[in-house]
């Protein structure tokens, strides 16, 4: 990773939008978290049909722990858990970025909207958005989803996005109140430039990396919401999901009949996934806030022989020397 | 002349390490007599800001200063290198000898904290000895000092105004009456009235206290005003350095020349504002040789080669305490 | 003074919210599902309890919706909730109340705690950014990323058994009386730790990461550079200076995200069989027992948004910038 000054001491260069990019896809995380988020979303694509049996279908081997055969064991009605588990990848997927989309757009309508206009409307908006941030998500979707007469992926997936925008929206309220007052903004404004076109070419753009990192966010949890309420039975139905795999574990005490993998591999897949888009997440925030961002090697070796670490407040002294020798040209 | 309280030899400072380090700070050599205001000009990364931080060892990383002396000369004792301070003894040496206004007056206060609480924690860590009641008595008289009612003593900084923020900053930085104090830009972000408020108490307290003051700026007309002695800087390295009036009437290098008509002078003959064309060189990318010769109207063809040598200009012989970094004003060979 | 008004006009205008959104969900959704448990259980309830589940579940076709909303406003101000079908015949306010003290204490308590450690230790890591403690940075992302009922679900199989010292489920000792002697809460600690440790883990790994990145944006303010400046203690330094501004956003982020958090530790209960609303709401769910989930989210709300406003205050005394005093 290059350095960078962080101190005004040193003049910025104004990096082209092209070269900032591929530092985006440079950073470690970033692209860790991307690379397992694909593979996640293959599976999602190909599962059906790499999967080894059918997640539904009986066989004799009841309750069998993991074997050449069966990857990660079979259920107490000889369903094998490995093709659950590749199976229900896809409603997850499904169910995130679905869900993420919609909370997107509508954090985006509500946010944008409220932070740019303003008076009592903007007030409502954020008033609106401050009462969806604080209602507890959880037992809102159980009583909103157990009263629906059907409730398969994408259902869920519409319920969830319907109802976690909130986060976003007042992320991107702060951050376009903050916009607003720009130099660039109020001269747009003032040569007459129409109020959508503001903020379509000179508000959005700038705030690409908070709605990418909001988005990601809901993704998250969109994800854990749907296996949590698959897990305590709401959605269970027709489609196979992580949660759905937790939830015949947990009703069918495979705990008390130590049938571990019955309920690990599922798990294992959904904090692998949460990591990874937590990675994505922290190659953004690294992105915006350059602070954030590892300075490369942290330990230093001084003149001395000693490894000093860097760090704010007492500068590392390499060498004592009075004069440097050999660097006049550079 | 005076003599020294800090003395500052060869400082190199990098950004980064290894083959991606940015030369910060190329061989700087400066010396602070006692009792005098020493400015440093500069455009903004000239080095500047990093040299008053370098010298005490608070550049955030990835700083680091990779050769050099800073030697400070206690009263009546022998000189001591902050370079080679340990933690603990450069945290007893740290404001009670030399200290800091910085930059952002705004942001230099603990917004969570009273006034009282950021002027007293400093005396309680260098003297913990000390009574509450003896240090409040003297947060007292630091804000008697810089000109604020005591009553300001339980404001938290959002209440107060942003000259009086850094008047507070003036205060704190005397609590421990140290032989030196640094200014870095501390008058930016103020409107021009209360700058030259600000200025003219310090003069005064100086008058009275007297200690050293590195005052930086990029506002040379400022400093003319202001110091005794004015070092310019561009690119990592000092390129002059002369009393405030030999510079003011007789600038040698052709930056300085640049940079005092960049600013109207608030006093004096008007001149006419030119300003330099071009901008300040990329740390990561120096020109070779002089590093100003791009943007020099007066460059020659040794100027893209050699770097020049900070020393005596022979053509100004005489007893003017004055140095010079410039093919046009090659150093003298025998006056060393 | 001002700032606290404001935040309980706000606290009460989301209370509303919420009880109207109860209000109106099984109003706005096809089906009735509850006329079919009513019918069911015909002949068992009392013609006032079956009337008090028409006011709650909208089936009074004769009535307008204004007279329904507040018939609705009236029962709930007589804290009368209907009925639960799950424990048939108590009223859902007496099976909130067998519930909530084991919640409150479980998740009120680990809730606050895994915040405070979370928040220590992120502090010390941020500070001494670059060190080995980095390296916990992954493995608390991985963490984080769990959710808390399968983390729960890995303590039974890891820690519990026959003879170990952790029971699997329940509060406390099935043969035991709830009295406050010594025996009971030794049994009610005993069978608290698991559940309790399962919330904190799960919970601590998101403070802990969010306090670190805050203690590092916070440690390049030039207050914290005046504050080493001026010669303090590394000690004073990093808590009084870094940690006291860092801990601002944390806070506010610890109130906002009260209502997340409090779903995945009811998921917790569910896990470990403990009795609390969590247990409750997922028995309710499958049994369809709508007046306790209409209940339990009732409840679970207004102590999410009593938690809150308590955070709010806490803010409130943490920074200066939001009193307003002169």
């Amino acid at each position: 990773m290059t350095v960078v000054p962080t101190t005004g001491t040193a003049t910025p260069v104004a990096a082209p939008v092209k070269r900032r990019r591929l530092r985006f896809v440079a950073n470690p995380k970033a692209t860790t978290g991307l690379v397992i988020l694909g593979f996640f979303a293959l599976i999602a694509v190909v599962g059906p049909w790499i999967a080894p049996y059918d997640p539904s279908g009986r066989s004799s081997d009841l309750l069998q722990g993991p074997s050449a055969a069966h990857w990660f064991g079979t259920t107490h009605l000889g369903q094998d858990i490995f093709s659950q588990v590749v199976v229900g990848t896809r409603s997850v997927i499904v169910v995130g970025f679905v869900a993420g989309i919609v909370a997107t757009i509508l954090s985006i309508l509500v946010g944008v909207t409220s932070g740019y206009l303003a008076g009592a409307g903007s007030e409502v908006l954020s008033a609106l958005s401050n009462v969806f941030l604080v209602l507890p998500a959880l037992p809102l979707m159980i009583i909103i989803t157990s009263t629906l007469p059907e409730t398969g992926t994408l259902t869920i997936a519409l319920v969830i996005g319907l109802t976690s925008w909130a986060w976003g929206a007042r992320v991107l309220r702060a951050q376009t109140l903050s916009l607003r007052g720009r130099d660039y903004v109020e001269a747009a404004r003032a040569t007459g430039e129409k109020t959508w076109r503001i903020i379509l070419f000179e508000i959005l753009p700038n705030l690409t990396a908070v709605i990418a990192s909001g988005f990601v966010g809901t993704v998250i949890f969109a994800v854990t919401l749907e296996i949590t309420l698959a897990f305590i039975g709401i959605g269970a139905g027709s489609d196979w999901n992580w949660g759905t795999v937790l939830y015949w574990a947990q009703s069918q005490q495979a705990l008390a009949q130590g049938a571990w993998w019955w309920f690990v591999p599922a798990g294992l897949a959904i904090a692998l996934l949460g990591t990874a888009l937590s990675l994505v997440n922290f190659g953004i925030d690294e992105f915006v806030s350059p602070r954030l961002r590892g300075g490369g090697k942290s330990n230093v070796k001084t003149a001395d022989g000693h490894t000093v670490r860097m760090r704010v407040g007492f500068t590392p002294v390499l060498a004592t020397k009075t004069r440097s020798e050999g660097r006049e040209t550079p | 002349m005076t003599d020294a309280v800090l003395e500052i030899r060869g400082l190199n400072v990098d950004y980064g390490l290894g083959d991606d380090a940015v030369h910060a700070i190329r061989d700087v050599d400066l010396t602070l007599h006692r009792g005098e205001v020493l400015g440093l000009a500069g455009e903004s990364g000239s080095g500047k800001s990093t040299l008053a931080y370098g010298l005490t060892r608070l550049l955030p990383p990835p700083g680091v200063i990779t050769g050099g002396e800073v030697l400070y000369h206690p009263d009546g004792g022998d000189p001591v290198d902050v370079l080679r301070m340990d933690h603990a003894t450069l945290r007893k040496f740290r404001w009670a000898e030399t200290a800091i206004v910085f930059q952002g007056a705004m942001n230099s206060l603990n917004p969570v904290h009273r006034i009282s609480t950021q002027l007293t924690d400093v005396i309680k860590a260098h003297d913990p000895r000390s009574t509450s009641a003896s240090r409040l008595a003297r947060a007292r008289e630091l804000l008697h000092l810089v000109g604020i009612s005591a009553d300001r003593l339980d404001s938290y900084p959002h209440q107060l105004s942003g000259g009086m923020r850094q008047r507070v900053m003036i205060g704190m930085a005397l609590a421990l009456e140290p032989k030196v104090v640094i200014m870095d830009e501390p008058t930016t972000a103020l409107d021009v009235v209360v700058q030259r408020q600000i200025l003219r108490q310090l003069v005064e307290l100086r008058e009275r206290l007297g200690f050293s003051v590195v005052f930086i700026t990029h506002d040379l007309s400022l400093l003319v005003e202001f110091s005794d002695r004015i070092a310019i800087m561009y690119g990592g390295r000092i390129v002059e350095e002369a009393a405030s009036a030999d510079l003011y009437r007789d600038p040698l290098h052709p930056y300085s020349h640049g940079l005092l008509n960049s600013f109207p002078a608030l006093r004096g003959p008007k001149r006419e504002l030119t300003g330099i064309p071009g901008s300040p060189p990329d740390l990561r990318a120096m020109p070779a040789g002089c590093a100003f010769h791009p943007r020099c109207p007066h460059a020659m063809e040794r100027c893209g080669v050699e770097v020049p040598v900070l020393g005596v200009p022979g053509d100004r012989p005489g007893p003017a305490d004055r140095t010079v970094a410039c093919w046009l004003h090659p150093v003298q060979d025998n006056g060393l | 003074m001002s700032y606290l008004l404001k935040r309980i006009a706000f606290y009460l205008f989301t209370a509303w919210a919420a009880i109207t959104i109860n209000f109106f969900i099984p109003r706005v959704i096809p089906g009735d599902p509850v006329q079919a448990l009513i019918t069911r259980s015909r002949g068992q309830m009392t013609s006032e309890a079956v009337q008090s589940l028409y006011v709650l579940f909208g089936l009074d076709k004769d009535a307008s919706l204004v007279e329904q909303y507040v018939d609705y406003l009236g029962q709930l101000l007589r804290g009368d909730l209907g009925l639960s079908f799950a424990h048939f015949p108590s009223p859902v306010t007496q099976v909130l109340g067998d519930g909530l003290p084991w919640t409150l204490g479980l998740v009120g308590i680990t809730t606050v705690l895994g915040f405070l450690i979370g928040t220590a230790l992120g502090t010390g890591i941020g500070w001494r950014r670059g060190s080995w403690a980095d390296a916990l940075i992954p493995v608390t992302t991985f963490v984080s990323s769990i959710p808390y009922f399968w983390l729960g679900l890995i303590a039974i199989a890891l820690l519990t058994g026959p003879d170990s010292f952790f029971p699997a489920s329940g509060a406390y000792d099935n043969g035991l009386v709830p009295n406050p002697d010594l025996e009971f809460i030794g049994s009610v600690v005993r069978h608290g730790i698991l559940p309790a440790f399962t919330i904190l883990i799960s919970s601590m790994a998101g403070w802990i990461l969010s306090m670190r990145n805050m203690m590092v944006t916070v440690a390049s303010e030039d207050y914290v550079t005046v504050a080493h400046a001026k010669g303090l203690s590394d000690r004073r330094v990093m808590v009084s200076y870094a940690a006291r501004n860092a801990l601002l956003p944390n806070v506010s982020g610890f109130a906002l995200s009260l209502g997340f958090i409090v779903g995945g530790t009811l998921l917790v209960e569910i896990v470990f069989s403990y009795p609390g609303l969590g247990l409750q709401l997922y028995q309710a769910v499958g049994a369809k027992d709508y007046p306790l989930m209409q209940g339990i989210f009732l409840i679970i709300t207004l102590s999410v948004l009593l938690a809150n406003f308590l955070a709010d205050v806490a803010y409130l005394a943490l920074d200066p910038r939001t009193r307003r005093e002169g």
